[in-house]
């Protein structure tokens, strides 16, 4: 995997992502209810795709050249809605309202409730056809945007995320990035004992997707292959983000138990120390 | 016998009158829509011929969307397009979209209120020859349940082509509903048409018939029958526009001649017949009798033998209205 020269903005990264992650255990702490595990494991990619790669502006978050991220796991809101609020599209005192009645920030996105959100999204697998219609309306109007997808790895189990699948190189697509969190869980059990899922590179590949694979919380790595997907031309790039999920919460990692269960204010504090002492130094599993 | 200020086709009861189809009227206004506005964009799931969508492909090529045989991506692709500015146009069979896609048109487009148009054509029995498996008779019901939807249901081939027109100006999500047969023209290019509007096709004082689709033809047929051979005056109102419906017509008319009549070419169960009793229960309860398909599923026929045989042709309106006159 090739490396981009960006270490200074490495470390700043890493301690915006811990940052979410606390974020994240406080909110889902407040709420009562919502998924751990996902948005824990997705913060380095988050943190790198709106602090390094995105071309979004807080101030005018509807510019139409703007570029488009498409969260299609909903459930992994959370981290989107800290994410957001972290690079200022709206209050960080808006986050404890997760899910809570008359709140902007439900449990699974709600386009137009909040300045940044680009789609709605919940029941699984619709949001790589969304980004490929965006990615196709960029081509029709001739605009420089790129379009990026995050999908589970579990709703890759869905139909619909290979009718767009096979639609999107066709259509040659190649300002759409989709990113797959392979953290190899979801709420039943191991990806590949509920329904598997690989050879995951090989089914890409022969879809004719220019395929990626990385240390999902190695930031050099996540943004050498995002803007390497942008010099591939005639069809879109699919990185397979190896994550851990729950990852910094030491209890929390590995362990599909924690896909949609929150934390106890006991189990929270545990988790927000360690993740205090890790001071934004998140050493990956892949180093 | 007809509304005199609708500009209506006056040669609808002519032996030799012409027949069109809602599809043809689609590929027709169309192709004008996407040479007045350039943000019209066209999807199809494998159905180009079918949907009459090939002149608009051949014309704007670099607007037309060919999905292959997936509706559910091609409804979702759809909201990315809304989103992003464009006026998508999702078109398919009826019996594919809504119903395949249903959640992505749940989600993705109404649930964002995408400014998506879904256009399902070949709906109730007008696909008939290829057999219940393929016969929309639920989609009303599908639809009529989603906030943010518009949900119409043209009654000819120049309303179909007016409803086009109407449905690119609002900026949210629509249902079109057309038919694949040819069937005779109720209305002409003159007559009015607003999406969320009734039109009393006929003025009566006895009984009235609420109708939606091209079964307006029945209806119209019907009460000429009941006219001429009962002296029965009938009400017709065709109402194209099933959500939002044009309350303030329905109640006026039921209130005017306090018997009611619904015809669809759709299940009765939740369908337009529903609606129409939905409204006359809250707001002024009067008898609503529903005529349409009754909790079963179509076959393969001509389009006129299973109207026939699923009792929603003219003769049957024509028998309902008069046992529902004898009881009274």
């Amino acid at each position: 995997m090739p490396k981009s020269p960006v270490k200074n903005d490495v470390e700043k990264i890493a301690l915006i992502a811990n940052e979410l992650r606390e974020e994240i255990v406080r909110m889902l702490l407040e709420a009562e209810s919502g998924h751990t595990a996902g948005s824990l494991g997705m913060a380095d990619i988050f943190a790198s795709l709106y602090f390094k790669i995105l071309n979004v502006d807080p101030k005018n978050p509807t510019n139409p050249d703007r570029d488009r991220f498409v969260l299609s796991n909903g459930h992994i809101c959370p981290l989107l809605y800290a994410t957001l609020a972290e690079r200022g599209f709206f209050p960080k005192s808006k986050l404890k309202q997760l899910r809570k009645l008359n709140s902007d920030l439900q449990g699974h996105p709600k386009f137009g409730s909040l300045p940044g959100l680009e789609t709605s999204s919940g029941s699984l697998g619709q949001g790589l056809s969304q980004a490929a219609g965006m990615a196709m309306a960029a081509k029709i109007q001739n605009k420089p945007y790129r379009v990026y997808c995050v999908t589970g790895d579990g709703e890759m189990q869905e139909g619909q995320i290979w009718e767009a699948a096979m639609f999107a190189p066709n259509k040659k697509l190649d300002n759409l990035t989709w990113i797959i969190d392979r953290n190899n869980i979801q709420i039943g059990g191991h990806t590949e004992d509920v329904m598997p899922l690989e050879n995951l590179r090989n089914k890409l590949e022969s879809f004719n997707w220019y395929v990626l694979e990385i240390d999902g919380h190695n930031i050099e790595e996540i943004i050498g292959a995002c803007k390497m997907a942008r010099s591939v031309s005639q069809r879109p790039t699919a990185i397979i983000a190896h994550t851990i999920p729950g990852k910094g919460v030491e209890f929390m990692e590995y362990k599909f138990e924690w896909h949609g269960k929150v934390p106890s204010k006991e189990q929270a504090l545990k988790a927000l120390k360690s993740l205090a002492s890790l001071e934004g130094k998140i050493k990956s599993d892949y180093d | 016998m007809l509304n005199t200020t609708l500009n209506l086709n006056e040669e609808i009861f002519l032996q030799d009158r012409e027949l069109k189809s809602g599809r043809d009227g689609f590929g027709e206004a169309i192709l004008k829509l996407g040479e007045e506005h350039e943000d019209v964009v066209i999807l199809t799931a494998d159905l180009e011929e079918s949907l009459r969508v090939t002149p608009f492909r051949k014309k704007f090529p670099d607007r037309f969307i060919e999905t292959g045989i997936a509706e559910q991506n091609m409804a979702s692709i759809g909201a990315g397009l809304a989103l992003s500015g464009l006026v998508p146009f999702i078109t398919s069979h009826a019996i594919f979209s809504p119903y395949r896609n249903w959640d992505q048109i749940r989600l993705s487009i109404c649930f964002s209120n995408a400014n998506v148009k879904i256009v399902g054509s070949h709906a109730g029995f007008s696909n008939s020859p290829d057999g219940g498996a393929a016969e929309s008779l639920e989609d009303i019901a599908l639809t009529r349940v989603l906030p943010n939807l518009t949900v119409i249901s043209p009654i000819d081939y120049w309303q179909t082509k007016r409803a086009v027109e109407e449905m690119y100006k609002i900026k949210g999500p629509v249902y079109l509903r057309i038919c694949k047969e040819p069937t005779p023209q109720i209305t002409t290019e003159n007559t009015p048409f607003e999406v969320g509007k009734a039109y009393t096709l006929v003025e009566g004082t006895d009984i009235t018939i609420f109708n939606t689709g091209t079964v307006a033809y029945e209806a119209l047929e019907a009460a000429k029958i009941l006219k001429a051979g009962h002296k029965i005056n009938v009400e017709v109102i065709a109402i194209p526009t099933i959500k939002p419906a044009d309350k303030e017509n329905i109640i006026g008319s039921a209130k005017k001649t306090g018997k009611c009549v619904s015809l669809e070419e759709h299940q009765i169960n939740g369908g337009f017949g529903s609606a129409v009793s939905e409204i006359l229960a809250e707001e002024f309860p009067v008898f609503n009798l529903r005529i349409g398909v009754n909790n079963t599923f179509g076959e393969s026929g001509s389009y006129q033998e299973l109207k026939d045989k699923y009792g929603i042709s003219s003769h049957h309106v024509v028998e309902a209205i008069l046992n529902m006159l004898k009881e009274k």
